[in-house]
């Protein structure tokens, strides 16, 4: 195991689960997250130890799953984008009061900048929420200890642990070193009655406990090797840095080779004694989230400018307010002269992302517009995915993206308040993550509202996972009360076109629920099975 | 020994595969390899781009600095021009000359290569002719691969061997494409350096 081996921080943090003994990971797709899941489910030695890695149908399915399996006394990691712990934050915040038996890891990628997001929320405010032991590695290599790390602090003092991590640690490639691998534990049950049942006697049992933690947490903070105090040079700046920040700041002292002093923390609750004999020792102190504010807040205090040490960050414009750091950004604010890059071309155009030729998505969005071209006030409410590109011309053909499942119920709301006609388009892989809920209100109401499930037959936004209910969209709809005669289902290709715009027009006239599933697969997912179906007859 | 390429491109193209083939090489010259990519959104069709530094020293930043890249390898022309920001003053742009038009407003494309060529350091090749003849116009990378391969220090038989290794799962007549690929792209740069 001497050998270095490359891989994205997402797939150091798959390896490291793998290798600290867990006997699941649970989790639905989203970037940058991803990736961690797919690892495990493409690794030999995942396969060979029986860890469970199927993919859940929404982040909260998932984290109740990996939290039931931890509840079994075993190791399990779940993970998710920043938005999915919105989705699966009820069961975050009560495991914190629960506590946990086995160890539990809850993997959250943050995506500052929004490469590929709706915000650029910070999950480490979640992990303030919930009062558990956060875990913010700098590196690659960090990101892979601070899987063994965690899941020890975990199981030592029963809470699950948060490790946050972002887009640019996520997605990029370094050497691993990897540890000896460890054996899953035996299954073993909580010795305490109580712990998981949150009636209200014992919840107030329970948080108190969870209270009384918060000192010893913040002591193990103090002593953890992902936080480390360096002053070079006492009553000069220091900087505060936070995860990956570290790595920029360490870019630009190397390359000018700074004497500053440096405050490195990686893991939360935030050790008190350590900040603040750091910032005793500082004349100025520059602190570097990646995302938030969230410590830079606190630090500044309520009357920010009573203090003898000024603060300096995104609050005051220092760093930018929004967006991810990077070297140049760290260069700016510590004052050192910009290297004289190239201006840049003019002739540059943009180039935005695009639904791909032969998609299934093209030829509803161009169905739909036919169908919807005299209604005056048209608008339809979408949801997130790759037809969430039929935004975006040629087609211009949906009004919404806002979160998982909101087509369904904002198109009933907007019905209930007497808009007509009122369309949703929804993927499967989002309508079966939060869509179903959305229908069976719009159902019990009799809604005048018509979905349509773009059914592609995969998660193809974040690279074609499976979809949760796949060939069986038609019974889920049944079953949740659409009338079969409003439960349609058309294929979306050219020849079907007149078919098709007739099929929408009638249900859109439908006072009542209808829904449509448009069902053709992603043409990513069929062009690599028949590349592989190619591959194996050649084989024969 | 410290290299700051930008691998750039239309999703879709394989630039993540010319990434890993120098990702392999510098890994086994035991060099450190900070790699960061682009997935998700903008793979779509997008502009997508990926930050490669190799160096026999630590290193930090999993993005370039404004003005460090060495080298900017480019599979699509107007993308090349989009990182030059991050160009050294000494550093190298090589691009392939075939433009994606997957845009109502693609600028004129004789004036997207005049203004490569006017780069100090720069050479354009007619990557997928060249790789077409090699077998396939998806090896277009591995010819822009060929043409950089001057450029960042690492042996040329270990970039073969890397190929052979990364490509080794899809059977020999894919390896000795991408090989014969990489070699035509080699030449091409050997034809300018040598002038
Ligand atoms: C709560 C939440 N979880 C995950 C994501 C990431 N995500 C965005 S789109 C998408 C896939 C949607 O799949 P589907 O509805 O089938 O549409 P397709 O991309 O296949 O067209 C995922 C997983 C998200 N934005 N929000």
């Amino acid at each position: 195991m001497e050998e270095k081996i490359l891989l994205l921080g997402a797939e150091a943090i798959a390896q490291g689960a793998i290798d600290a003994g867990i006997s699941g990971i649970y989790a639905y797709p989203g970037t940058p997250s991803t990736e961690i899941t797919e690892y495990v489910q493409r690794s030999k030695e995942a396969k060979k130890r029986n860890i469970h890695s199927t993919w859940s149908a929404n982040e909260k399915t998932a984290y109740e799953a990996a939290l039931g399996m931890a509840y079994a006394g075993k190791r399990a990691m779940v993970c998710m984008k920043h938005v999915g712990l919105n989705v699966a934050a009820d069961a975050f915040i009560n495991s914190a009061i629960t506590g946990t038996n086995g160890g539990l890891i809850v993997t959250v990628a943050d995506d500052p900048s929004m490469h590929s997001s709706q915000n650029e929320q910070d999950s480490r405010f979640y992990g303030k929420f919930a009062m558990i032991p956060v875990l913010e590695p700098s590196s690659q290599q960090e990101a892979y200890d601070a899987v063994h790390l965690g899941f020890e602090l975990s199981e030592k003092v029963k809470l699950p642990v948060m490790l946050r991590i972002t887009t640019r640690l996520s997605h990029s490639r370094a050497g691993i070193k990897r540890k000896n691998i460890k054996n899953q534990n035996i299954l073993g049950f909580p010795g305490k009655r109580n712990q998981f049942i949150l009636l209200p006697a014992n919840a107030r049992i329970q948080y108190q406990e969870l209270i009384d933690k918060q000192p010893d947490l913040e002591e193990i903070a103090e002593h953890s090797v992902l936080n480390k105090s360096s002053i070079k040079n006492s009553s000069g700046l220091g900087v505060i840095t936070f995860g990956i920040a570290y790595n920029y700041l360490m870019e630009v002292v190397s390359e000018n080779n700074l004497y500053i002093n440096i405050l490195k923390i990686g893991q939360y609750p935030l050790p008190k004694k350590m900040t603040q004999s750091f910032i005793e020792k500082c004349s100025k102190v520059l602190v570097l989230e990646e995302g938030y504010p969230v410590y830079e807040e606190l630090l500044r205090g309520f009357w920010e400018f009573s203090g003898p040490v000024r603060i300096h960050g995104r609050l005051d414009g220092t760093i930018p307010r929004t967006g991810e750091l990077n070297p140049d950004i760290v260069r700016a604010a510590l004052d050192i002269e910009k290297n004289e890059p190239h201006p840049g071309s003019t002739l540059v155009a943009g180039r935005p992302p695009e639904l791909c030729q032969g998609c299934s998505h093209r030829d509803l969005y161009t169905e739909l517009n036919e169908a919807l071209k005299d209604v005056n006030e048209k608008h339809v409410f979408s949801d997130i995915g790759c037809y969430t590109l039929g935004a975006l011309p040629p087609y211009d053909a949906i009004n919404t993206c806002v979160d998982m499942g909101a087509s369904v119920t904002m198109a009933k709301g907007a019905a209930d308040a007497g808009l007509r006609p009122s369309v949703a388009v929804i993927g499967d892989s989002t309508f079966t993550h939060s869509g179903i809920t959305g229908l069976l209100d719009a159902v019990n109401d009799k809604s005048a509202v018509t979905i349509i499930i773009s059914d592609n037959a995969t998660t193809a936004m974040t690279g074609g996972q499976d979809s949760p209910g796949f060939g069986r969209l038609y019974d889920i709809c049944l079953g949740v009360g659409v009338e079969k005669e409003h439960l349609r289902v058309m294929e979306p290709l050219k020849k079907n076109f007149e078919m098709n715009v007739k099929v929408l027009k009638e249900e859109i006239a439908y006072e009542g629920v209808s829904v449509v599933i448009s069902n053709r697969e992603c043409i990513q997912t069929l062009t690599r099975k028949k590349r592989a179906q190619n591959k194996s007859e050649i084989v024969k | 020994m410290k290299k700051d390429i930008i691998i750039a491109g239309v999703g879709g193209q394989g630039i993540l595969s010319i990434a890993a083939v120098i990702d392999l090489a510098a890994i086994k010259n035991k060099l450190f390899v900070k790699q960061a990519e682009v997935h998700g959104m903008s793979q779509r069709g997008g502009a997508v781009q990926t930050h490669l530094r190799i160096s026999d020293q630590p290193i930090f930043s999993d993005l370039i600095s404004k003005g460090k890249a060495d080298l900017i390898i480019s599979i699509e022309p107007m993308e090349s021009l989009r990182y030059l920001e991050f160009l050294k003053p000494d550093g190298w742009v090589v691009s392939n000359i075939n433009p994606i038009k997957n845009i109502s407003n693609y600028p004129d494309t004789d004036k997207i290569l005049n203004e490569i060529n006017h780069l100090p350091y720069s050479i354009l090749a007619d990557a997928d002719t060249l790789a077409k003849q090699a077998g396939s116009i998806k090896a277009s990378n591995m010819v822009l691969l060929g043409v950089a391969s001057e450029f960042f220090g690492i042996d040329y038989a270990l970039l073969k061997k890397s190929i052979t290794e990364i490509f080794g799962r899809k059977g020999e007549d894919i390896i000795q494409m991408n090989l014969r690929a990489l070699e035509a792209g080699r030449q091409e740069a050997l034809k300018v350096i040598d002038i």
